[in-house]
């Protein structure tokens, strides 16, 4: 065995030679590392039919399961192909290993039924999609008459957490959001600075910026962001509550971990976004300001001045006013996910993902129906 | 505690110390974890490591494995340096020895099977087939069905993960195998069947153990010699027997306490049954 000679280095790789065609002498390290040249010469061996076989063994010198894996798959292959093999010469102590890899042989050739056929695991994708729904709406409606329960009763309100996710969420998202909204405020001037130059209207720039900041992009960049930023913690909080049994341990005190954990969330989203919105509007459109002075020669006043008649009031409080759904759907979304963690870490993981483009995705079509719907009532 | 001779260890390698622990001391910022500690495991023994919670046993033995320096004194680990370990990632010390965790820490993303191959597949060249026959012999050898090589650990209990956790700690025929307190958690009769399957592969595959643990059965039924730290020293060394003769009184209290003694008459009541 191996361990015998903790300094030997001289040992020989392993190796099989043929002797007199009969005989197949093994040598060397049958240990892990070194056995892998012989296990590929064994595994494409030819045996000669019908013959009875000898492995001449003595020139092991070192020998480890591995090896007696290795060894034994040989000698069952041999017999498998009608040979009568034995093996001779096996050091009295390899040969015990030996003996431990035949009494597992059993076991080890055992076959392991594969987990579910094709149409099996279909149905149980279709099931658990259906399952995945109706716990979604299973969650929705528990938050829903949590929600109710809560305007009861005004007083069991968690206003500590509520303002800690305020902190967190809204004002620590404040730098980010705001260089954001500025940057593409800067872009978006740029972009149409071009164009208008050709056509000699500049001061449209301020039509230009003003309305597609206010009324689209800076809700959908300040929602995308907190999805980012908040949702994904949202689920990652929760999810780790969940593995380290934190929220069965509410529950055995009678707390309700909706109204614990995921309305003071929502409801911290409800006031912060729509400032957030608010906030990046200013910055956004202070961008596109800067670069009409710098490339088109729009004063900052007259800026100012045409965007009181150029840009109506409801294109700003339609930004506003989606900005809270957005806000009830990235904290329910990071929320949910975060209760869906059943396993180990790696779903933690899994499930922060789905939550970030999940809510992604659903403010960006709820983004969409809305247009059309304003669209359709010409707002 | 007369074990049969492990195969493969022959008699003159019997003394050899495998880890020699010389004058250890660990310090977190204020605090003293160690202080000059030193012990010596020789070849083919399953020493202990035990004393209370928080006496210092998960952080010796992490300073063993090379996962923690210690502040002062030097750990040689089969004649190297642990501190070597810590700078070099597999270096070949790293195959000579393998470790249990207290959790399993199996690798939640892959199968039992894939769990176990990790080592197989990193630190050698062999075959697919090879390493799945291999793989299948330590699944079996730890006494697991063949169906739960295709489980995720997620999907195994806390008994079976242990078990699995053994089987990817000696799947390289390790010289040396720690467990970190591999019977906490278990029930009594899943912790008895696990300290058997330790000695029996102890005896099979040749290894020395190193295990930490406040679990007293287990120290009666398979330790060979144990080390009792507190205060940041080593307060006792020896057999079980001699240990429970000791007249320090942290000790006494330890083995004498109301579970040292149930575990002491177990144990000697097994004895009895044998002879």
């Amino acid at each position: 065995m191996k361990r015998g000679q903790p300094m030997a280095n001289q040992q020989q790789p392993a190796g099989v030679t043929w002797l007199e065609g009969r005989t197949l002498r093994c040598w060397g390290a049958w240990t892990m590392p070194d056995v892998a040249p012989v296990e590929r010469a064994l595994r494409g061996m030819v045996w000669p039919a019908r013959s009875v076989l000898v492995f001449e063994a003595s020139g092991i010198e070192a020998f480890d399961t591995g090896g007696a894996v290795v060894l034994y798959r040989a000698l069952m292959e041999a017999r498998r192909q009608g040979c009568e093999v034995s093996i001779e010469g096996l050091r009295s102590d390899y040969a015990q290993l030996m003996s431990l890899v035949s009494s597992n042989w059993a076991a080890m050739v055992a076959e392991v039924a594969p987990r579910s056929n094709g149409s099996e695991r279909l149905k149980t994708a279709i099931g658990n999609h259906l399952v995945r729904m109706i716990r979604g709406l299973e969650f929705l409606g528990e938050s829903a008459t949590a929600l109710v329960r809560l305007v009861a009763a005004p007083r069991r309100m968690r206003w500590r957490s509520c303002l800690n996710s305020l902190r967190l969420d809204g004002v620590n998202a404040l730098p980010i959001t705001g260089l954001l909204t500025f940057l593409i405020g800067v872009v978006i001037a740029y972009q149409g600075a071009e164009q208008l130059r050709k056509f000699g209207t500049n001061i449209f720039i301020v039509d230009l910026v003003g309305i597609s900041l206010l009324r689209e992009i800076a809700p959908l960049i300040a929602a995308i962001l907190i999805a980012g930023r908040s949702g994904s913690a949202y689920a990652a909080q929760i999810g780790t509550m969940k593995v380290t049994e934190e929220l069965d341990a509410l529950q055995t005190f009678g707390l309700s971990p909706i109204e614990l954990l995921v309305l003071p969330r929502v409801l911290a989203l409800v006031v912060a976004l729509p400032l957030l919105t608010a906030y990046a509007d200013v910055l956004g459109v202070f961008g596109g300001m800067l670069i009409a002075s710098n490339q088109l020669n729009v004063s900052f006043s007259a800026f100012l001045s045409r965007f009181e008649e150029a840009v109506a009031l409801r294109h700003m409080l339609i930004g506003l006013g989606k900005a809270p759904f957005f806000a009830v759907i990235i904290a329910l979304v990071g929320c949910y996910q975060g209760f869906q963690i059943r396993g180990g870490v790696d779903d933690v993981g899994r499930h922060t993902t789905i939550s970030v483009v999940q809510s992604i995705f659903l403010v960006i079509i709820f983004d969409a129906i809305c247009s059309i719907l304003l669209n359709w009532w010409s707002l | 505690m007369d074990h049969p001779p492990p195969i493969g260890a022959s008699s003159d390698q019997a003394e050899w110390p495998v880890i020699e622990v010389s004058h250890v001391s660990t310090r977190f910022g204020t605090a003293v974890v160690h202080q000059d500690v030193s012990l010596t495991v020789v070849r083919g023994e399953v020493f202990a490591i035990a004393g209370g919670n928080g006496c210092g046993k998960s952080t010796l033995l992490r300073e063993i494995i090379g996962l923690l320096t210690p502040t002062t004194g030097t750990i040689r680990l089969l004649g190297t340096d642990s501190r070597q370990l810590t700078h070099s990632n597999g270096s070949p010390l790293h195959r000579r020895f393998g470790v249990m965790f207290q959790h399993g820490a199996l690798f939640s993303s892959m199968t039992l099977a894939e769990n176990v191959a990790v080592p197989l597949r990193e630190h050698t060249p062999l075959s697919a087939e090879a390493i799945r026959d291999i793989v299948a012999l330590k699944i079996a050898l730890v006494g697991l069905p063949p169906d739960s090589a295709i489980k995720f650990p997620s999907e195994l209990s806390g008994g079976m993960r242990r078990r699995a956790a053994l089987a990817r700690a000696i799947v390289m025929d390790p010289e040396l195998l720690f467990l970190d307190e591999p019977t906490a958690g278990l029930d009594p009769i899943i912790a008895a069947g696990f300290d058997d399957l330790v000695l029996n592969l102890k005896r099979l595959l040749g290894l020395t153990v190193v295990m930490v643990t406040h679990d007293l059965d287990s120290l009666w039924r398979i330790a060979d010699r144990v080390a009792v730290l507190g205060e940041g020293q080593v307060l006792g060394l020896g057999t079980m027997e001699a240990l429970a003769r000791s007249d320090d009184p942290v000790i006494r209290s330890y083995f004498h306490g109301p579970r040292g003694r149930a575990a002491h008459l177990n144990h000697s009541g097994r004895g009895l049954h044998r002879d």
